[in-house]
């Protein structure tokens, strides 16, 4: 294609421009997009970097930050959900883009309480401060200076003058290290902590920062600039939120469940009644266990319990009749008579699944759901057995810790891998508790994938225990937020099935097989 | 300098007396906060009218302090305030014999004058301070206000890491030694330390004695390490030769005297410091919404006035008789006091027009 030269100028000028936009692999997102951008993109982004903040919560709780195997990790999720990954001088403008729009949609999610913003806030410092260590000396010098971090370097007159003062107040700068590494006149504001702790040199009002230490300087920089920027952003939510489009986006971001669904099943009907009693020992996540026996011992589920259990059992498979049929046999066990069964719980049953009233399919619930719902009332079931009514949520956030050791004694775990999830259970990491659950029940050194979803956890049990497991998990996600009451289209109309938890006929049959030689 | 131009240009931020708080305590201990005025005349008249034992001042709000109740939940917020430390001298009574508590005598105020001395040393060369006002609390310790316009604005983290910046002695009742120094020593400490070598014979050697006695001795010896330690029969008369003996044998082991993991040896030094060093209240300077005795207020219990501690002398002695006609406080003994602060003052406002001259000029304006 030929140009004239005021063509090409022209040309060169928009690269230039778009170098410009992101001159750097990272920034201090000071600046909010401004471009028109589709809702398509906008949902993309946001959920792509929420997965993103997601896998960093999880590693700095598996390793420890900075190690190689971290930032391995680390390095290898931004590849792949295309975040600039590499400090790269040049042109990586895309993927910088899609980082400075998706930062300023999920403010817009995780700005509305406490909670949500210090959750938001140390992720992306832990995000932030692994970008900008991989960055080389000349780039973070550079960078700095973009930031207009007025962080000067003392000259060499002045650092000589300085030198035994620096090496005295410095920890572990002797005078030849004073002398080859380059030193920060840094505010007293910008350096509290150096200052607190009296391990700089402070004179006239400033902290003299060697090298070194700049990255914890920049980052409460940063700190401070995300935290009052998200107070902010929260006092001018109302507007956003009026705005219909956006509003059930955001609802659903900071509370969203970014994998399949499972609401779709190509298995459906492929799981017999008599198998759950050894499906639920096997391959069911400790909550729904818990309430598989909570069910068995009492023939009763308090509402709560009987949606996040029966929206499970919809999730692997079981039928409509198949769920009728269940809940019935039970609940006439416990004493309710058929009639009242079929009059009251049976529309209940078929109201979840699509065939009463609204006839929204609703969708199993996913471990943050449970998790984050409210905690079981009175008369609800802690793992101890009440004459009535049962019902559990997540065992590892709500049940008792002593009572959740003696309920993984008693299933046979060893009490060094109980003390594990212990441990994951003291630091709140409940998810990655029930990953080593999965583990220590499946006898495997690395679950393999993250859990998110209870429906996850008994298909990839599954995929374990039929000897089909596959070395790399991709997940095929829609993306879509699929709403419980909402009877809008979704954003994303495509809810297309997810490849993972398809099973094909002959994997269902031997794995009836396996089951049935029990 | 100071030039002389009218000061056509506001000293201050539109409405800041309104916005400060002042809170009294009158007799009975009742307790009035969150008070506020629109103008130091109104401020004048209410004292007259109720009288109050003690006047506080607390910080500058967004919204005027009186009022605090009309405004919307969490809008209600400190502003900015001076910062302020307050030394107390019953932090120093592991350390004194003199006196205890709420006592003060000639000899262990000295150790308010190198408090004094080292804080403010800091404040100006390490913090970069111009703007500082000591004060006499009334009763057992001193004051200090910090002014500076940046200062002021200060985080209370920031204000907590100044206080832990300025502090040495840690730990209470239950703790023997409460200074530990490693090497290398940072310039604050050692300059610290050459405050407290100037008075540290008469004070601690003569004045409170400190190596006097076994008893005494025994307890100076517990802050020494073992490998240093001298015999506790001791040959020398008083506390002023034990302390060089003591002094010599912790210098002689500083040069590679010791096993290299250890470090040089500065229990010398750190036996200074925990007699003398400086104790800081954190939470008098940490909060911007803490209130702190007025200066030229009277003390409730003494009856002591605020004014500020002249360098080394003992506290001021108790007030006149408040009567309905004040004598004009210029023929008082206060005059000397007042004009102090009126010279404090004016250097604040002298700078302040300065630097407001000078924006201006920049601006263009004229």
């Amino acid at each position: 294609m030929e140009f004239s030269s005021r063509e090409r100028q022209k040309l060169w000028r928009l690269a230039g421009d778009r170098r410009d936009q992101y001159p750097h692999s990272l920034q201090f997102y000071l600046e909010p997009p401004t471009e028109s951008i589709s809702l398509v993109e906008f949902e993309s982004f946001a959920v792509d970097r929420l997965k993103l903040l997601k896998v960093v919560e999880n590693l700095g709780v598996s390793y420890v930050r900075g190690t190689d195997v971290y930032k391995t990790k680390l390095a290898g999720e931004l590849r792949k959900l295309k975040f600039p990954y590499r400090a790269l001088a040049e042109d990586d403008y895309e993927a910088r883009r899609k980082d400075h729009i998706s930062h300023f949609i999920l403010r817009l999610a995780y700005c509305q309480s406490e909670d949500l913003r210090r959750w938001f806030l140390q992720q992306e410092m832990d995000l932030f401060r692994y970008r900008f260590n991989e960055l080389t000396g000349g780039l973070m010098q550079k960078f700095l200076e973009h930031v207009n971090l007025s962080f000067e370097a003392i000259g060499e007159d002045l650092k000589n003058e300085l030198a035994n003062e620096l090496s005295a107040s410095t920890p572990g700068f002797s005078l030849p290290k004073v002398k080859e590494q380059m030193f920060y006149k840094v505010g007293l504001a910008d350096a509290v902590d150096l200052f607190r702790a009296r391990r700089v040199y402070i004179k006239d009002g400033f902290a003299y920062v060697p090298f070194k230490e700049i990255d914890v300087i920049v980052l409460n920089n940063y700190r401070t600039k995300l935290s009052k920027a998200l107070a902010l952003t929260a006092r001018s939510l109302p507007s956003i939120q009026s705005d219909e489009r956006l509003q059930p986006l955001l609802n659903h971001l900071s509370h969203s469940y970014v994998g399949p669904d499972y609401s779709v099943q190509k298995n459906t009907g492929k799981i017999s009644l008599d198998q759950i009693d050894a499906l639920s020992v096997k391959s069911f996540p400790l909550c729904m266990r818990q309430l598989h026996r909570a069910l068995r011992d009492s023939h009763h589920l308090r509402h709560g319990g009987r949606m996040q259990y029966g929206l499970f059992l919809k999730g692997i498979g079981l039928t409509l009749e198949q769920a009728l049929e269940f809940w019935k046999k039970e609940f006439i066990r416990g004493k309710v008579d058929a009639d009242k069964f079929d009059k009251g719980y049976a529309y209940s049953i078929r109201h979840s699944y699509g065939k009463e009233g609204k006839r929204t399919d609703y969708t199993p619930y996913s471990c943050m759901k449970i998790i984050m719902s409210n905690p079981p009332s009175q008369g609800d079931y802690h793992g101890v057995k009440c004459t009535n009514t049962v019902i559990v949520r997540c065992p590892f956030r709500h049940s008792d810790p002593e009572l959740l050791k003696q309920k993984l004694q008693s299933y046979k775990i060893s009490p060094s891998g109980i003390t594990q999830v212990l441990e994951l259970v003291k630091g709140m990491h409940y998810q990655l508790a029930c990953q080593k659950y999965f583990e220590l029940t499946h006898d495997v050194d690395d679950i393999g994938f993250s859990l998110n979803h209870p429906n996850q956890y008994f298909t990839e049990s599954q995929k374990l225990l039929s000897g089909g497991r596959e070395l790399k998990k991709e997940f095929n996600n829609s993306g879509s937020f699929q709403q419980k009451n909402n009877s809008q289209e979704s954003i994303n109309s495509s809810s297309t099935p997810t490849s993972s938890n398809a099973k094909t006929d002959t994997e269902l049959e031997e794995l009836e097989a396996y089951f049935t030689e029990d | 300098p100071c030039t002389a131009r009218p000061s056509r240009v506001p000293a201050v931020v539109k409405n800041y007396f309104q916005l400060r708080e002042f809170s009294f305590t009158l007799r009975d201990d009742v307790y009035l906060r969150f008070q506020s005025f629109s103008s130091p005349q109104e401020l004048e008249r209410e004292l007259q009218k109720i009288n109050p034992y003690k006047i506080d001042i607390g910080a500058v709000y967004s919204h005027r302090p009186n009022q605090h109740n009309t405004v919307h939940l969490g809008a209600f917020q400190p502003q900015e305030k001076e910062l302020v430390f307050d030394i107390d001298m019953t932090d120093y009574d592991d350390v004194r014999t003199c006196c205890s508590s709420a006592d003060i005598c000639s000899k262990c105020w000295t150790l308010m004058t190198i408090a004094i001395r080292i804080i403010d040393r800091a404040l100006v060369e390490d913090l970069g301070v111009r703007h500082r006002l000591w004060v006499y609390s009334g009763r057992r310790g001193v004051h200090c206000w910090v002014c500076d316009d940046a200062v002021r604005k200060w985080s209370p983290a920031l204000r907590a890491a100044a206080v832990e910046y300025l502090s040495l002695v840690k730990g209470g009742a239950d703790t023997v030694k409460k200074v530990t120094l490693s090497h290398p020593v940072h310039p604050f400490i050692r300059r610290s330390v050459d405050v407290v070598e100037k008075y540290f014979e008469e004070y601690a050697l003569l004045g409170q004695d400190i190596l006097g006695s076994p008893e005494k001795w025994d307890k100076v010896l517990a802050l020494i390490p073992e490998d240093i330690l001298p015999s506790r029969s001791c040959s020398k008369k008083d506390s002023v030769q034990r302390w060089e003996l003591l002094r010599a044998r912790v210098e002689r082991s500083r040069p590679g005297g010791r096993a290299a993991a250890q470090g040089p040896c500065y229990a010398d030094w750190e036996v200074m410091l925990q007699f003398c060093f400086p104790r800081l209240d954190i939470n008098v300077s940490k909060g911007l919404g803490h209130l702190l005795k007025s200066p030229f207020s009277v003390h409730p219990k003494t009856g002591g006035w605020g004014v500020w501690g002249v360098w080394g002398s003992p506290a001021p002695t108790p007030a006149p008789v408040h009567s309905p006609n004040p004598p004009d406080y210029k023929k008082t003994s206060l005059a000397p006091y007042v004009k102090v602060f009126e010279q404090f003052v004016e250097g604040m406002e002298c700078a302040r027009r300065g630097e407001k001259i000078r924006q201006s000029d920049l601006q263009g304006d004229f």
